[in-house]
């Protein structure tokens, strides 16, 4: 007994650092926009305030107006409701199913796992933009429509990502033990396995978010997303194309709105405070 | 003689996870004479590898030499940049790694690597590199000396990959070579091979050697001198002769007496096999893989096994990796399910699979298993790991949950404030406690420890036996203690079963095995345990048909 010494347990702290700490202002900027946009818009949304189409920045309309006469500024502020809460939404629901089924494929094997991940292979087999386009187009774009098709087309990612990780642990002694003690399903996945993949599901989690901005911008660019009066960032970025070769703002507010949101959160994830990080890592 | 190595007031400091500066070395100095075998003798954390290193130019990341001088020839090794270092690498100073198997590239012929050190250095024409590697190999006792450089390191066994390890060292013609751990993960019939060929290397070419190990008796074997270390400082250095004979350091005195423990006080055999058995099993099979025709697995580790283990009695099972020792803790715990053949607790028959069996059956056998890093959840607290078996087999409030897991924290000497801890801050004795308490928080009849003490220093493991022993009085309990270690087996069981190739060939009481008139496999195995004697390495016959039939070379 006098032989055993005790380590020195390592303190690590919540601290943020600077990079961290900035991406993580923007994106709780964007998401503030998100919550209070109705409010903070000075005009109305659909409305022409204006006779002159891309009109350039001004004191009146900061972000100038699109090819309709409309406040940008109030437009992009009403997209960042439309981009962030899809997605948000729809990651929740990929990553939620993703890692629930992975880790209870990985923890029950045998027929299920299998059947599982084929499953999820044939999913994966279909290109994403391919995948979107098809349902949208026979199903007709409504926003429920647009969160499940990303949901599903993100599910098997976060399956295959969830599952390697849950098999890694699963195979640790503290996870025999806890079989060979008689415990179920529910308690292996929830008390033995998550909170030692947290951090990892974590960093899934915030590239998948990005993966789903990108790609809704993308729908919407191609007149398959949100659908008009209403516009997300990437249905504004395809109205004003035209403004291009005009020199007008309209077009690059909405494109930069998406790159500050998208390179805000992978600066986040790669900048998590190492407690969060090494939570099973 | 003139000193090839001459280490003076040698520092080491690394920096912590928390930017901590820690002196992990502080104030080495030692001599190594031209063609003598310095043994580095320590426990885990003890700095003896680290030591080692240094004689390499060389410390871990994160570590530095950050004072004194080490001086290896014409060379200051701690003064040296890296480019130099390399230079010296391989012809002055060679390595042979604790794991031949992890420092081979699967990838390449295992020629291309022994061979490698002469490309780097352009020592010699690659035909003569290979012609003598060819001769290393001769003087290595190793099989198909001619093309034996032609295969893969996966086409050889442990022992002669070790021992290719060694011929690697050898081929720039060092001054110096470092011997980490290269027997520790080898069973020990295959370790005296190794060990021999090494000895008569290092005898025939007068090289120097640094040999780090944990283990006295082999060092005993191998060393001209051993430094004995703790806490990176030297407690005590002298003739490997004295040292054993006459130690002059109380912890030097405690790592003697745990390389052989007394034995097990037995209880009567015949008193033993009139009592009721708690547990019996009959006529085992099990095994891996998909099954065949015959209803059997593809991979069969266990056969035909009978064990009978008595209320309050230990049984020992003993034998080498891949002998299926392990494979038969897991059928009994329902791990892996038994294809044939009964396992009987108190009378009742048990079902194969773990989930089959009655939450109080479950309750009755705990397993502990060898390695307690990987058997506590990192990212629970101790008095979490603790409380999940008093709630889920005893239903407890959460109020006796705690006054119960301070009990077991007694139970195990551990101080309660260990509670709040995770497991990453605890150390390696101490992990193994918790993973023991939390067997114990069942209140089991039968605990199944797994090599249990394999991953612990010896002074830790011979704590953790008594403690053991305490319990089972105490609480009479009854184990079945599995381990490749014949010693700490004979400190502990009523009873020892040897295993060989998934069969059982033989079960004496302690002090029998080994004897005239048991299995040849047990005698061999009894035989082939170092013994805390300079001269037994070198004295030690054995018969050659034994070492055909059974080990693995």
């Amino acid at each position: 007994m006098t032989t055993d010494t005790v380590s020195p347990g390592r303190r690590v702290s919540y601290r943020f650092n600077k990079i961290g700490l900035m991406s993580l202002c923007i994106i709780l900027a964007w998401a503030l926009v998100a919550f209070l946009a109705p409010l903070l818009a000075p005009y109305p949304v659909g409305k022409i305030v204006n006779f002159e189409f891309y009109a350039p920045m001004s004191a009146k309309f900061w972000m100038g107006t699109d090819y309709l006469g409309r406040d940008m500024l109030s437009r992009v502020l009403m997209g960042a409701r439309y981009t962030v809460g899809i997605s948000l939404v729809a990651v929740a629901l990929a990553c939620f199913m993703g890692v629930a089924l992975g880790m209870m494929a990985a923890v029950l094997g045998g027929w299920i796992d299998t059947v599982l991940s084929r499953l999820m292979d044939a999913l994966i087999s279909i290109p994403s933009k391919l995948f979107g386009l098809v349902v949208v187009a026979g199903l007709g774009s409504s926003i429920p429509v647009l969160i499940l098709t990303l949901a599903v087309i993100y599910t098997p990612g976060s399956y295959r990502f969830a599952r390697a990780l849950a098999v890694n642990i699963n195979a640790m002694d503290y996870v025999v033990v806890a079989r060979a003690r008689g415990e179920g399903l529910g308690y292996l996945v929830r008390s033995e396995i998550l909170p030692n993949i947290t951090g990892p599901v974590l960093a899934d989690f915030g590239l998948r978010f990005v993966f789903i901005v990108l790609l809704l911008s993308g729908l919407s660019f191609l007149g398959l997303g949100v659908q008009p009066p209403f516009a997300d960032w990437g249905a504004l970025v395809r109205e004003n194309l035209g403004g291009l070769s005009l020199g007008a703002p309209a077009v690059v507010f909405p494109s930069l709105a998406i790159a500050t949101l998208t390179i805000s959160v992978n600066l986040l994830i790669d900048n998590l405070p190492r407690k969060i990080r090494d939570q099973g890592a | 003689m003139a000193n090839i190595v001459e280490v003076r007031n040698l520092k080491v400091e690394a920096v912590t996870d928390a930017g901590r500066v820690v002196t992990i070395i502080d104030d080495v100095s030692f001599d190594i004479a031209d063609g003598e075998i310095v043994a580095l003798i320590g426990e885990s954390g003890s700095g003896k590898t680290t030591i080692a290193l240094t004689l390499m130019g060389y410390a871990r990341p994160g570590c530095r030499i950050s004072g004194g001088s080490v001086k290896l020839g014409a060379h200051d090794m701690a003064g040296l940049g890296e480019s130099e270092c390399a230079r010296v690498r391989g012809i002055e100073v060679a390595y042979i790694p604790q794991s031949a198997a992890a420092a081979f590239n699967p990838a390449h012929t295992i020629m291309d690597q022994v061979i490698e050190v002469v490309r780097i250095h352009r020592l010699m024409p690659l035909r003569d590199a290979r012609a003598k590697a060819i001769e290393l190999f001769k003087a290595l006792a190793l099989p198909h000396p001619e093309t034996i450089g032609e295969r893969y390191p996966h086409q050889v066994s442990g022992g002669q990959l070790q021992r290719l390890a060694a011929a690697m060292a050898l081929i720039g013609d060092p001054k110096l070579i470092i011997f980490d751990e290269p027997t520790t993960a080898l069973d020990v019939t295959t370790q005296i091979e190794v060990l021999r060929a090494f000895k008569s290397v290092m005898q025939g070419k007068k090289i120097a050697g640094v040999y780090v190990s944990h283990d006295l008796a082999v060092v005993a074997q191998m060393a001209d001198r051993i430094i004995v270390l703790k806490g990176g400082t030297i407690q005590e250095a002298g003739a490997t002769e004295q040292i054993i004979k006459r130690p002059g350091h109380p912890y030097t005195q405690a790592l003697i007496n745990a390389v052989e423990p007394a034995l097990f006080a037995g209880v009567n055999a015949k008193e033993e096999a009139a009592k009721p058995p708690l547990m019996e099993v009959s006529n085992l099979y099990a095994g891996y893989g998909g099954f065949l025709d015959k209803g059997l697995p593809r991979l069969l580790a266990v056969k035909h096994v009978d064990l009978r283990v008595p209320a309050g009695h230990n049984l020992g099972i003993i034998g080498e990796s891949g002998c299926g020792k392990s494979t038969l803790a897991r059928a009994i715990a329902g791990l892996l399910p038994a294809v044939t053949g009964n396992i009987l607790l108190e009378g009742k028959a048990l079902a194969p699979y773990a989930r089959h069996r009655s939450r109080e059956q479950l309750r009755q056998i705990q397993i502990v298993f060898q390695s307690a890093d990987t058997a506590l959840n990192p990212s629970k607290s101790v008095s979490e790991i603790l409380e999940r078996p008093l709630l889920f087999y005893h239903g407890m409030t959460r109020r006796d949950r705690a006054k119960r897991v301070g009990e077991l924290l007694d139970m195990v000497k551990l101080p309660r404030g260990l509670g709040n801890r995770r497991p990453s801050e605890l150390s390696g004795g101490q992990k193994q406690r918790v993973n023991f308490a939390r067997a114990l928080a069942a209140d089991p009849k039968l605990i199944l420890c797994d090599e249990i003490t394999s991953a612990l220093d010896t002074v830790v493991a011979a704590a953790v036996i008594d403690l053991l022993k305490e319990l089972q009085r105490e609480l009479g309990l009854s184990y079945i203690f599995i381990s490749h270690d014949l010693s700490t087996v004979r400190a502990i069981c009523n009873d020892v079963a040897v295993m060989y190739a998934g069969e059982k060939v033989e079960q004496t009481s302690p002090d029998k095995i080994g004897q005239a008139g048991g299995h040849p496999y047990s005698r061999l195995l009894f035989d082939s345990v170092p013994k805390l004697d300079q001269g037994w390495l070198d004295s030690l016959k054995q018969d050659e048909a034994l070492i055909e039939a059974y080990a693995v070379r």
